[in-house]
């Protein structure tokens, strides 16, 4: 890096003109960019909720109201009653339960293994493990189908296979991510030695000191894990496409896609629909600003 | 902080450890065996079977016969799979750069003498997190000519009204415009790395005089790129995946074409197409083999391109 030569004067006795041109340029010129922005990003959503408050007729006249001219608040209760809503909602939720528990437990325990444990070879397959972030799951999507519609799934949710059950989409989550064992080793690196050592000196184990000493400390990246796996659950589409094919399994991604295809859904019932679904993640989000956030930072500091 | 473990020496061959050693390896292998397992069972059996099954005709449900390189030769000559292919280019093509455009004015912007700019970061980010599928719904709705909120402003500002979702020439324009609400996340990846440039950079060259558009080209793009190179390998593999804004918005289900003209037949919704809707999974396994290798000559093309623009700190020091 540069080294910077202490002694200049910084260029504060610019004079007036100056000034108000630097004030323009990182003041008042950003901002319109920004705010311009945030109404392109916004304006969708907009749409969704706006036209999710309009009567059926005013949803579909020409041409289109920007307020409605009633609020109809009934739309939210006519579409969860229309599309079989709260079925859909809990199929999410129980894959979300599941595909949540197992990140945290894969992914604490690989990155223990990856970060607190020396041995030999560890970071060769580490970095071989954060590869595999560049493989494109597609790839495997046609065979894995076929290796789970061979699986037994001895009786669970009724099926001969794993194919319509939920297991291929919440039992692979108890594999580890390497995404998220990147971001929990990166964590754990930087818990002092000592911890770990003072521990075993008083006797305990691997599997004592780690969950004794190191998962308390983590609690932070633990939470970080949860909120980024609870979500991506939450908006799979692909797999629960492919494995499901009884409406009572349906999550809402597929759910919604399936009953919309099959009725006339009005678009004021399907935008409600869709409000009803981004909600959760949106005040999870308001929640837990600060660990969506986090986990950005740790994810993209190198390429 | 990034100080890598010390080498131990102290062993004479790498091969014969210590009794701490062996006891570290058998823990370390135990506490990453999660990761192992599913990488064998979900990551290498797959692709080599993937592999396998491509050279078979295959329903799922008789045994795979197999047919040698059948399904290539087929694969060649089939205007669907080139159809397919050209999309999803096409797609990536306009959707990557552009993202990376987006994120970065945003990210400059962001790095300014702005205090509100928490709200903005949110705002920027959200989108990002909502699920797909939801905001393709909503792109049904919004991008539609008579009751959308796009058409809406194009006529009153008294702009040509396209048929977003009906004509073939604007189907992936209105995907690579659902893929741009993710762009927040770079958004902020950009941001960290804006604020990790140091600005005494900056300090010594608005001291040797360099305007804006000067300082931009000479310290924030080059110190950028390795994040820029990170953007545009990540956002290749996701644009070359691209399926389910494309399934919702040809409405999904059906076993017709894939929207107007099939102009929204991306690769991976082509082989979901194959597989799951014409019971060919082997043919399916032939185009994912294609996808996979796309994918990595893709990957190490662009890679290798970076090698003349991406500048790593230290390099030159």
């Amino acid at each position: 890096m540069a080294t910077v030569e202490a002694a200049r004067p910084l260029a504060t006795t610019a004079p007036g003109g100056r000034r108000l041109q630097r004030f323009v340029t990182t003041s008042i010129l950003p901002r319109i960019v920004l705010i311009f922005g945030c109404l392109v990003f916004i304006a969708p959503f907009y749409w969704m909720v706006i036209t999710a408050l309009k009567s059926t007729a005013e949803s579909v006249a020409f041409p289109p109201t920007l307020i409605p001219q009633a609020w109809a608040w009934q739309n939210f209760i006519d579409a969860v009653n229309f599309i079989p809503f709260g079925l859909y909602a809990l199929n999410s939720l129980t894959i979300t339960l599941g595909a949540t528990i197992g990140a945290v437990l894969s992914n604490t325990l690989i990155a223990y293994g990856f970060s607190r444990i020396r041995w030999p070879g560890r970071n060769k397959i580490f970095y071989l493990c954060v590869a595999t972030i560049f493989l494109p799951y597609p790839v495997v999507l046609v065979a894995l189908f076929d290796i789970f519609s061979k699986l037994p799934s001895f009786g669970i949710q009724g099926g001969s296979s794993w194919v319509n059950t939920f297991l291929p989409l919440i039992v692979p989550a108890f594999f580890g991510n390497p995404f998220y064992i990147f971001l929990m080793r990166q964590f754990m690196m930087g818990i002092p030695r000592e911890l770990s050592d003072a521990a075993k000196v008083d006797g305990a184990s691997e599997l004592q000191s780690f969950w004794h000493v190191i998962l308390p400390l983590t609690k932070p990246a633990v939470t970080v894990i949860a909120i980024l796996a609870a979500v991506a659950a939450w908006n799979e589409f692909l797999l629960p496409l492919l494995y499901l094919q009884e409406n009572e399994k349906y999550p809402l991604a597929v759910g919604l896609a399936f009953f919309t295809s099959e009725h006339d859904v009005a678009f004021n019932l399907l935008m409600a629909a869709a409000t009803l679904i981004v909600l959760p993640v949106i005040v999870i989000f308001i929640l837990a600003q600060r660990y969506f956030i986090e986990g950005i930072t740790v994810g993209g500091v190198k390429g | 902080m990034t100080a890598a473990a010390p080498a131990a020496p102290r062993r004479s061959s790498r091969f014969a450890l210590g009794k701490v050693e062996r006891r570290n390896l058998r823990w370390g292998l135990l506490f990453i065996s999660p990761w192992l397992i599913g990488f064998l069972i979900f990551g290498i059996l797959p692709i080599l079977y993937t592999f396998y099954l491509s050279l078979t005709r295959y329903s799922g449900l008789a045994d795979p016969d197999f047919i040698g390189v059948q399904n290539y030769g087929r694969m060649v000559g089939d205007p669907l799979f080139w159809k397919a292919a050209s999309v999803t280019l096409y797609y990536t093509l306009l959707a990557v750069p552009l993202g990376v455009v987006v994120s970065m004015v945003l990210a400059m912007a962001m790095n300014q003498k702005v205090r509100e700019v928490t709200l903005y970061r949110a705002i920027f980010y959200l989108p990002s997190i909502l699920p797909v599928f939801a905001i393709s719904f909503v792109f049904v709705v919004f991008l539609n000519p008579g009751y959308g909120l796009v058409n809406w402003l194009l006529t009153a500002a008294g702009l040509p009204s396209p048929n977003w979702l009906g004509d073939p020439n604007y189907t992936v324009i209105s995907l690579v415009m659902i893929a741009q609400l993710g762009a927040g996340q770079w958004a902020l990846v950009f941001l960290a790395g804006l604020r990790g440039i140091p600005t005494e950079l900056y300090e010594s060259a608005e001291i040797d005089g360099a305007g804006a558009w000067r300082k931009f080209k000479s310290i924030t793009l080059p110190l950028m790129t390795p994040v820029i190179l990170y953007d545009i390998i990540i956002g290749l593999s996701f644009g070359l995946q691209v399926f389910t804004s494309a399934y919702i918005l040809t409405g999904g289900g059906s076993r017709g074409a894939a929207g107007p003209d099939n102009s929204l037949l991306t690769f991976v919704y082509y082989v979901y197409k194959q597989a799951f809707q014409f019971g060919a999974m082997g043919y399916a396994a032939t185009l994912s083999v294609v996808l996979f290798i796309a994918s990595l000559v893709l990957a190490g093309a662009v890679f290798r391109w970076a090698r003349g623009w991406v500048f790593y700190a230290g390099e030159e020091a």
